[in-house]
């Protein structure tokens, strides 16, 4: 194959001596010297999470401290790693929240599967799962990152409602039927 | 059409579109042999017709005749002139007649529809997050397909009775009931055990268990199954598992020798739950709900799960080797199961031949009361398969006093057992533990624990195979989960101990392989692929046994007295 010997131009004076290369390259140096950094100082320093931020992946209860899942697996289904196994049971009929009637025994998030898409966000009909701002997730086995349901609970906490579906619906079972 | 009957169809049009009917089929199966659906809730094809949901309203019209002469009345272009029906009618009480022309798609038909969903939603919960019919529920479908998409309703909903037990089995909600009255019919029509009705007609109408009344009926699931909605759930199944997780299998009912048709649910190799399949020639729509049950012998406490040599853990090649050589040289004998499927009954005889042919051969009866519906006398579900294969030729007693007097006798050194558990049908631990029992089951009894040799085998929902039910009606089921670990797959139990055993061919362990063997030695299925068998069965000759006296009364689709007539003549 031909090679083609490339043509190299002879430096000049100033290029020989290297200072306007030195004097530009310290220009730059003490420009930002004195503006402020663009790094944090993490740990100690956190950035702001913006709005819409997708974290880890939480269980929420609504304002009343009742728990908003009631395991219709519809996460479960969407999930595309497959992350999320949920095992439903029945609420007992004696409990406060009986006319919800179901409830997760088990909700189980593998965050070493979870991908952070929000499909279980935005697939939840009943508002129960958000993905907040937690972002570092570290753990020193398997078993610690498949995330349990009182830790999704303890990470979620409790997010403001709109609707108080179940509320309303419970309200009105005991409201009765008008004209009967 | 057979041969020298002339086609009696009727022409019928389909939104333009002709199609040959049977004279009187219902609109709504007419229109669905069309390739269209006509949505319905109250409709099913096994009931009779109420017509009280409205949900199947289409446009009607016959060809006008003029009243005065009885001439066809023609449009200007020479077509038959339609006289449409003013007002839309429900397709469900419609028969199809000759020249009958069905609008399914116009702006009206559209229109009611939507009409009728919005009544149906007035009062509905909503709760399809929480309910067990989400993904199988008629009106969730046809509010999607059919509906208006947004809801003009502000006042309060009714409120109704939630959580009602209906019985042991049926779990009631109100409040999603749509009033079909499916389950109504049902328990009047088929179960022939009306206890269901409606009660607080108008705005309140409820549907309850008559006073006093449970519906604790043996068919009592069906109400389930035909539900449309979510109203009536399975208390087994109720909040198990979503259905839109679970993987359906073909198999069969094996509790007795209807042999319904069943489906097998199951998510990741654990069965949630079984529902029939429809087959007109068996069991129509419909299943028994003990049926229903038997799925939990798959992860019962006592399955067998490993190979063993007197209680020790051992591989399948020691077991199968100290199984022939107990059964060699030895005075055999078998005893077979009405349980097993058509090729390990078959294969069951090839080993009987290897060990010499004539070791006397048993199968344990079991018989109880036939409800003269789909469950009869005969609770094998493969009796006639072994007489078929030729393993035995009577037909089979509950007690086994003949093998007992053998053993007592000292005419038996070696017992291969299928299956069975043998001090239920006559034979006492003392006599079994005077020979040696090469056991093959899938799960542990007080035949096991006394069996030289175990070796464990799948259940009928971990394995294909066939059963040939009272109809002599060949019948494929399907795997549905993976077996217990460490257990060979399909049928290799059978065909490694028949190579054990010194059999002059190797069959490979799939049933088309055994039918391909059975095929030169049964004469009934000498044309007939395990491949050919359809869906719904197929039906062999039973003329070899129009002598035996089957102890199966009438049922659905079954009479003994026919079936007897036919064979003999």
């Amino acid at each position: 194959m031909a090679t083609k010997v490339v043509e190299r131009k002879p430096l000049s004076l100033a290029e020989r001596t290297f200072l306007p290369q030195i004097v530009s390259g310290l220009r730059v140096t003490m420009k930002n010297m004195f503006k402020a950094p663009v790094t944090l100082e993490y740990p100690d320093e956190r950035p702001d999470i913006p709005p819409g931020y997708r974290g880890v992946p939480t269980l929420v209860k609504d304002p009343n401290g009742r728990e908003k899942c009631v395991s219709c697996q519809l996460c479960e289904f969407v999930c595309p790693p497959k992350a999320i196994r949920i095992t439903p049971a029945e609420i007992p009929e004696d409990a406060e929240t009986a006319h919800v009637e179901k409830a997760p025994e088990e909700f189980e998030i593998n965050m070493l599967r979870c991908i952070y898409c929000g499909l279980c966000q935005e697939v939840c009909p009943e508002e129960a799962i958000f993905l907040q701002d937690i972002f570092s997730v570290t753990g020193t086995s398997r078993e610690e990152l498949v995330f349990k349901k009182d830790k999704l609970y303890a990470l979620g906490g409790t997010l403001p409602d709109s609707h108080f579906k179940w509320d309303k619906k419970k309200a009105d079972e005991l409201a009765g039927n008008p004209h009967h | 059409m057979s041969e020298g009957q002339e086609d009696k169809r009727i022409p019928i049009y389909v939104d333009g579109e002709e199609l040959k009917v049977d004279p009187g089929t219902n609109l709504i199966d007419a229109v669905a042999l069309a390739g269209k659906e006509v949505p319905h809730y109250c409709y099913h094809p096994k009931l009779s017709v109420v017509g009280n949901c409205r949900m199947c309203l289409v446009e009607m019209g016959m060809p006008g005749r003029d009243r005065a002469t009885g001439e066809p009345m023609l449009e200007e272009d020479g077509s038959p002139k339609i006289m449409w029906v003013p007002k839309p009618v429900i397709a469900c009480a419609t028969n199809a007649a000759p020249g009958m022309h069905v609008r399914t798609e116009s702006d009206l038909v559209k229109e009611c529809r939507e009409g009728v969903m919005e009544f149906l939603l007035v009062n509905h919960p909503l709760d399809c997050p929480i309910c067990d019919q989400a993904g199988e529920c008629r009106l969730q479908e046809f509010a999607t397909d059919y509906g208006r998409g947004y809801s003009r309703f502000i006042e309060q909903k009714n409120v109704k009775p939630k959580r009602t037990r209906l019985g042991p089995r049926v779990m009631l909600d109100d409040e999603r009931c749509i009033l079909c009255s499916r389950c109504i019919r049902f328990c009047e029509e088929v179960a022939e055990d009306p206890v269901l009705g409606f009660v607080d007609r108008g705005s309140y109408t409820t549907l309850t268990a008559f006073p006093g009344k449970e519906l604790a009926n043996n068919y009592s699931l069906n109400t389930v199954d035909i539900c449309p909605v979510g109203a009536l759930t399975s208390t087994d199944f109720r909040f198990k598992m979503r259905v839109w997780f679970l993987k359906e299998t073909d198999s069969i009912d094996t509790e007795s020798s209807v042999g319904c048709n069943t489906v097998v649910g199951s998510r990741e190799g654990k069965i949630y739950r079984i529902t029939p399949r429809r087959n007109d020639h068996v069991n129509d729509t419909w299943m028994p709900d003990s049926g229903r049950a038997l799925y939990k012998q798959v992860e019962a406490e006592n399955r067998l799960t490993g190979y063993s040599i007197e209680g020790r853990p051992c591989s399948p090649d020691e077991a199968f080797s100290l199984a022939a050589t107990l059964l060699k040289g030895h005075r055999a004998a078998i005893v077979g199961s009405g349980r097993l499927s058509v090729e390990e009954q078959y294969l069951l005889r090839r080993m009987r031949e290897a060990v010499g042919g004539d070791a006397p051969t048993f199968l344990v009866g079991r018989t109880g009361e036939g409800d003269g519906k789909l469950l009869s006398a005969d609770r094998n579900p493969n009796t006639r398969g072994a007489l078929l294969t030729g393993l035995v030729d009577t037909l089979p007693k509950e007690d086994l006093h003949d093998l007992a007097h053998l053993i007592a006798e000292g005419e038996v050194d070696t017992l291969l057992v299928a299956g069975e558990d043998l001090t239920q049908a006559g034979v006492t631990r003392e006599q079994l533990k005077r020979v040696q029992i090469v056991y093959m089951g899938t799960h542990h009894n007080d035949t096991s624990s006394v069996a030289k040799v175990e070796i464990p085998v799948l259940t009928v929902f971990e394995k294909s195979g066939t059963f040939v039910n009272q109809q002599f009606r060949v019948q494929k089921f399907a795997q549905a989960v993976p077996g217990p670990k460490g257990v060979l797959f399909g049928l290799s139990n059978y065909t490694r101990l028949l190579e054990t055993l010194g059999s002059p061919r190797r069959i490979a362990p799939s049933p088309s392989n055994v039918w391909k063997e059975m095929a030169g030695d049964v004469p009934e299925f000498a044309d007939l692929r395990f491949e050919d068998i359809p869906r719904t069965g197929t039906v062999v000759d039973d003329s070899r046994f129009a002598h035996l006296p089957f102890v199966e009364g009438p049922g659905f689709h079954f009479n003994p007295e026919r079936a007897a007539e036919t064979a003999g003549a």
